[in-house]
């Protein structure tokens, strides 16, 4: 370890998978003998053909130790895992034995791999005896699994990325693919390059997808059932109902009845776009539907989910190549998960919990001493038993519920209140892993050994590049030790996550046999060098039967076989607007972060496309509001309170407005979104409505803003503040009711800087402020107050720590250097000034020209469409001339 | 026709100025004579403390030399003192003899002010004056001591000056601090500390009470609070008094000082005045700006040009090495007043800008004066600087073209960039 690259497994290159969204596009990872990892496409991967997104682009920029747990800590102190392990095993036994099986609780994630997540579901279900696992999943996919459950029998996926590539239209319903799946998006656009591919987008939102589609439906939030109502009467009206193909259908005759009594009025869409987009969806044999985030994440998702496959299985536009419904996945594993039965209401393997049959079957296989026999609570109802203290031993796995689920606060005083709270995780720096009593230090992505499942049924193998960072250890084994020591010896005695693997495709052999769609039983018997060669697999691998589409054949997975049409209603979101919240909030991802950042946060080139949290809306509402951009506002639901950056933009419809889901007690504790975000759930599904809260809006009261660079993690005690990683360190935004008495004081407890050098600026009367501290001459940081929103130059100021002190308090560029403004390109670092001034200078025509001149979109492409956009608001002026 | 003859009393900055003036706008109209109660001519009186510091020479700062006056026919009567003037038959009475006018102008300037401690006439009690007491101070034999009273612009000067020649130097001064006239405490606690540096040790707050001697020469001076310091050398710096008995004893309307309107005209029509020895509105004057503007005004209404003496705001610098220092306008507290302060005093750096109804008033900087010349403009330009406020401590540089550009107001873009104004909304139809 003395030779400083204490990390290396070697140097080789390795094939893996990206840690983020289900596209699960393959890396390749090459160690760079210092700790780090060079992350590059893999060529070879059928997701992605070596092309990767901005994320995935900076994965090599999140391996860092600096935020890394060490050892596990209990109670805050450095324990040895012996005795830690014994604890949790001991207080979950204890547990069970004292007040029932069913006041223990498992909530885990989508970043688990297969293997973790076989474990985990095999312990908890099969020997702590209650169905109480649930993950983070259920807030992204659980209304697809509904949906797919009911339409086809099992929640399968029945098309392939493929199908992209060939259909003659791809129909985006509420996914905004282009900053949430960059890949796949490409893969559309390079479709319509070279077929035409006609895209639409239904969302209540503008979103960057719309870049580069020919029809944008903003529908009123959570409409989409009366949209596709519509769609399957017209479909009916207009003859294109595929009468060989509904043979393998039921309930035809009852979901057209229940579309023939729709009112298409809910969406307020324009009918003649509405006529429009079934003209394209009817007329278009390869038509793929892709649904997302917008159709789950309602209290109507499940109804959604069958008012699309509704469309596809009435037209027998299914399982064939270019068509079929589609669903993008959030979570690099949100697939596995299902597969292996993470989900409170399934087994493993896709079996059914409440099948008694199922049941006995994986009982015996697990050998496992007792099951349960119906579902178990479902995230929200899960962490309100956590806080009514019915649920009085919960672990916690790889997710941030304290930040990430609805009711944010409630769920963290949950939390807090709770008996026995275990974290894993690869850090202690999340708002759930500082409630937890005993927190676990498990191994990273790099380091990781398992496979994932992504969006269109590939099974990939994520390898390790990486050591374990200090003590940590893979999840598996973290979870078959607390096994063994609960007193299961035998069954949690696995060595390798091959041998889990084997396990879980002897299992799903099983399966099989009871004609579920998830057999990979052909890989049972894979041998280590087997598992450790294995290319992506697309499941089903049987002897019969290799990957491919699904239900071209008509063959279902309903007892009898056939598919089933639902008959489905339209319902309004479950929260009403009204005058104490008139706005109607929806949430979503930026371009750039994933989550709940503790990931990409990590990495300055993704921190500064949008470095702060931020609230969109309708420029009429916030003149009406008297509210101004830059502002900052309050925003409360009736579950929280939030503080965001007001922009003003035509993106949102008027009562819309819109914010990200991402920031967090670590990085601005005010603008924790889900605090606002309603717990009303999905009665199918239980997914809950993260996109259809109510709230008021109103300007925040400031009495000062301030800008501040840091080379050290500041300390902020304000109303407001949102911090960024930097190359130089970090950048935040901070704002406050009331002003300190003394700045320089209140600055210096900030930044810890209690004896550096200071220059100021300071204008009372004007209530500016502007401070620089600094050591032999060396920047430490600065900050900038203002009565309004501080003007200064922010993108340039964030690249002074550690220098020369020099003038930074004007807080500009000096005279001759340009001002780059906002990273638009994260790969290159290119600023929008820089960008608009090419254009403007070099009279560049399109975003190919922007690429040749300064790189910007070169790359992994994902900020391409916003270069179409600033092409467009830099040259439409002069075109109208 | 004969020239109209016009008499100088006193060759000062300001003499010298008119001189200027005259001799090229009009040189043949006047018969001009110039009398100097010191035998000289006029020389930069305010370079003396570069004099003093061994930075310059004599002749580095003479301004006018002999040559210079008899080229222009000038007669001059240096070295003599004016006894009096007799305003009824228009004659000025030298020493050596009478002269006619019909213009006089009487530039005598002042006197600096002695304290009358017991033992002001001691030998080695000096004023900081000409170039007498320059060089009085400049042949001090090095490892001397030397006491300065008063620690204003001129005091300073002096003690600095004698600190550059290995002198050791105290200075003593009645006010809690330094150049209170021009500085605020903060900057001149900056300057204190730089001075300190260069080994003068500051006494503020220091009532002088009598000066020491023996054998009838300076020997130290005691203060107030019971201190004794020894010098072999004492400089009073304490200010200046307008030399106004020749204007007085003439009959001429004095206060102060010598009255003139705003022609610089005394209340005899034929008589003006210029220079240290006028009151005009109230105020009298010690630093040079006015005392050319006066010439000015002078010259242009002797030679029949329309002018009008305006006061201006001032600005000062120090004449010290290593002490960068500027001071402009008006920078009293009052409550009608905003300041604008900079401060980076690990580099000695201190800028402190006041304003008043939307204007700069007044100027105070310490450590880096670069901008000075662009503060003391806008001060007496009265310009609007409401739009500049924010970085307008920060200088020209950055304020061009009526105000900097300025960057965002917050990290995400108040707007992001409308490809179209509503959206897709409106279809482009599939062709």
């Amino acid at each position: 370890m003395m030779d400083g690259s204490p990390h290396d497994i070697n140097r080789a290159t390795r094939r893996s998978t990206c840690a983020y969204c289900g596209v699960g596009c393959g890396v390749l990872l090459t160690p760079d003998g210092n700790g780090g990892v060079l992350v590059k496409g893999d060529p070879d991967h059928p997701a992605n053909f070596g092309k990767l997104c901005s994320k995935g682009s900076a994965l090599g920029e999140t391996v860092g130790f600096g935020h890394r747990l060490r050892t596990p800590l209990v109670h805050g102190r450095e324990t040895e895992w012996d005795d830690a392990l014994q604890l949790v095993a001991d207080r979950f036994k204890q547990t069970a034995e004292e007040h029932g099986p069913d006041a223990v609780a498992f909530y885990v994630s989508g970043q688990l791999l297969t293997e973790d997540y076989y474990v985990a579901n095999k312990l908890i279900k099969g020997f702590i005896g209650t169905a109480n696992i649930d993950t983070n999943s259920r807030l992204c996919m659980a209304s697809t699994v509904a949906g797919h459950k009911r339409a086809f029998g099992t929640d399968t996926v029945p098309g392939t990325y493929e199908d992209l590539d060939e259909a003659d239209l791809v129909v985006l319903v509420g996914s905004n693919l282009a900053w949430c799946h960059p890949i796949l998006h490409q893969r559309v656009l390079a479709a319509k390059a070279k077929r035409g591919t006609k895209i639409i987008v239904v969302d209540p939102r503008r979103t960057a997808s719309c870049d580069g589609a020919d029809l944008h439906l903003p529908l009123t939030i959570g409409s989409d059932v009366a949209l596709f109502n519509h769609l399957l009467a017209e479909i009916v009206v207009r003859g294109a109902v595929d009468q060989d193909f509904l043979r393998n259908t039921n309930g035809f005759d009852a979901a057209v009845e229940s579309a023939q009594s729709n009112d298409l009025s809910a969406t307020g869409l324009d009918p003649e776009d509405v006529s429009t987009f079934c003209d394209m969806w009817i007329g278009t044999q390869k038509v793929v539907t892709v649904f997302s985030q917008g159709v789950n994440q309602s209290t109507s998702g499940a109804d959604k989910v069958n008012s699309i496959l509704n469309c596809h299985l009435a037209t027998g536009r299914i399982g064939t190549p270019g068509c079929g419904p589609m669903s993008g996945t959030g979570q690099p594993n949100a697939m596995g998960g299902r597969e292996v039965g993470g989900l409170a209401n399934m087994l493993a393997c896709h079996l059914d919990l409440e099948n008694t049959d199922h049941r006995a079957a994986v009982k015996s296989f697990w050998n496992a001493p007792q099951m349960p026999d119906a579902a178990g609570l479902k995230a929200v109802e899960m962490f309100r038993a956590v806080g009514d203290e019915r649920i009085k031993a919960l672990w916690i796995i790889h997710t941030n519920p304290a930040v990430s689920m609805p009711e944010a606060d409630a769920v963290r005083d949950a939390i807090a209140g709770c008996d026995s709270v275990v974290v894993s995780d690869i850090t202690s720096a999340t708002d759930t892993a500082r409630l937890a009593h005993v927190l676990l230090p498990a191994a990273a992505w790099a380091e990781k050994d398992g496979t994932v499942t992504n969006s269109d049924r590939i099974i990939s193998r994520q390898r390790p590049v990486l050591a374990p960072y200090g003590q940590s250890r893979p999840d598996w084994d973290i979870l078959a030790e607390v096994g063994r020591r609960m007193g299961w010896e035998a069954e949690f005695d696995f060595q390798s996550p091959a041998e889990i693997f084997r396990e879980h495709a002897a299992l799903s052999g099983i399966a099989g046999k009871f004609g579920r769609d998830f057999d990979i039983s052909a890989l049972a018997d894979l041998s280590e060098t087997g598992y450790n060669t294995l290319d992506p697999t697309r499941w089903p691998v049987t002897s019969k039967r290799r990957g491919g589409r699904f239900f071209a054949d008509g063959q279902f997975f309903h007892y009898d076989g056939k598919a089933k049409l639902l008959p489905v209603e339209h319902r309004a979101p479950a929260a009403k607007t009204g005058r104490r919240y008139p706005f109607r909030l929806n949430t979503g991802r930026v371009r750039d972060q994933w989550h709940t950042m503790t990931r990409t946060g990590l990495s300055a080139r993704l921190s500064s496309h949008l470095a702060e949290p931020y609230l969109d809306m309708h420029p009429q509402d916030a003149a009406h509001l008297s509210i101004e951009a830059a502002d900052l506002v309050e925003v409360k639901s009736p579950h929280g309170i939030c503080i965001l950056r007001a922009r003003m933009t035509n993106d949102v419809t008027p009562g819309q407005v819109f914010a990200p889901m991402h920031w967090t007690g670590e990085t601005a504790p005010s603008a924790r979104i889900d605090a606002l975000v309603t717990g009303a759930v999905d009665p199918v599904s239980g997914q809950p409505e993260s996109k259809a809260s109510v709230v008021s809006v109103q300007k925040l009261r400031a009495a000062w803003y301030g800008f501040a660079i840091s080379t050290q993690v500041p300390e902020p005690n304000c109303d407001y503040w949102a911090l960024a990683r930097t190359e130089a360190g970090y950048r935040m935004e901070l704002a406050g009711r009331s002003e300190p008495a003394d700045w320089d004081a209140t600055a210096r407890a900030m930044f810890q800087l209690p004896q550096a050098q200071v220059t100021s600026f300071t204008d009372p009367a004007r209530n500016l402020h502007r401070l620089a501290f600094h050591r032999e001459g060396r920047l430490l940081a600065a900050i900038f107050i203002a009565p309004e929103p501080v003007a200064v130059m922010r993108d340039y100021l964030a690249t002074r720590p550690g220098e020369e002190v020099g003038s930074v308090l004007i807080g500009r560029t000096p005279a001759d250097v340009p001002d780059p403004g906002p990273v638009l390109c994260s790969c290159f670092g290119v600023g929008i000034n820089t960008i608009a001034r090419a254009v403007e200078d070099q009279g560049l025509l399109s975003v190919d020209d922007i690429g040749s001149a300064l790189r910007a979109g070169t790359n992994c492409g994902s900020c391409k469409p916003e270069l179409a956009r600033l092409l467009k608001s830099l040259t439409l002026p002069q075109a109208a001339q | 026709m004969p020239r109209e003859r016009l008499v100088i009393i006193g060759a000062g900055m300001a003499a010298g100025r008119v001189l200027d003036h005259l001799t090229e706008a009009a040189p043949e109209r006047f018969e001009l004579t110039l009398f100097n109660a010191e035998p000289r001519g006029s020389y930069n009186r305010i370079m003396l403390s570069p004099v003093l510091a061994g930075e310059k020479t004599y002749d580095d700062i003479v301004t006018h030399d002999a040559d210079w006056y008899a080229h222009r026919s000038i007669t001059t009567r240096f070295g003599e003192h004016v006894t009096h003037i007799d305003r009824k038959t228009k004659t000025v009475h030298g020493a050596r003899g009478p002269v006619l006018y019909d213009t006089l102008i009487v530039a005598t300037g002042s006197e600096p002010f002695i304290i009358p401690l017991p033992g002001h006439d001691l030998k080695g009690v000096i004023a900081y004056r000409d170039l007498e007491d320059t060089m009085t101070m400049a042949h001090l034999p090095e490892g001397a001591s030397a006491v300065v009273i008063g620690g204003g612009l001129l005091g300073l000067e002096a003690a600095a000056g004698m600190a550059a020649r290995g002198i050791d130097v105290s200075v003593v001064h009645l006010m809690d601090h330094l150049m209170e006239r021009q500085l605020d405490a903060e900057a001149a606690a900056l300057l204190q500390t730089s001075l300190e540096a260069k080994g003068i040790k500051i006494h503020c707050s220091a009532q002088s009470e009598s000066v020491l001697g023996t054998d009838g020469h300076v020997t130290g001076l005691r203060l107030k609070d019971g201190t004794e310091l020894s010098c072999d050398l004492l400089v009073m710096a304490v200010g200046i008094r307008p030399s106004v008995s020749i204007g007085q004893t003439a009959g001429l309307k004095t206060d102060r000082a010598i009255l003139v309107d705003d022609q610089m005209r005394t209340s005899d029509p034929n008589i003006f005045a210029v220079g240290e020895c006028v009151e005009h509105k109230g105020t009298t004057f010690g630093l040079v700006a006015p005392l050319f503007d006066q010439a000015k005004v002078v010259a242009q209404t002797l030679i029949g040009q329309e002018a009008a003496f305006v006061q201006k705001s001032l600005s000062t610098k120090l004449k010290v090495t290593g002490c960068d220092l500027f001071s402009a306008g008006d920078f009293a507290d009052a409550e009608t007043r905003e300041n604008i302060i900079y401060r980076d005093l690990s580099a000695g750096i201190y800028k402190r800008l006041v304003i008043e109804n939307g204007r700069l008033i007044g100027a105070v900087m310490y450590g880096d004066t670069s901008d000075g010349a662009w503060f003391f403009y806008l001060i007496q330009s009265a310009t609007d600087i409401t739009g500049l406020r924010d970085t307008l401590i920060f200088g020209p540089a950055y304020n061009e073209d009526g105000g900097p550009p300025k960057g965002p107001l917050s990290a995400v873009a108040a707007s992001p960039p409308e490809a179209r104004c509503n959206g897709l909304t409106q279809l482009r139809r599939a062709a």
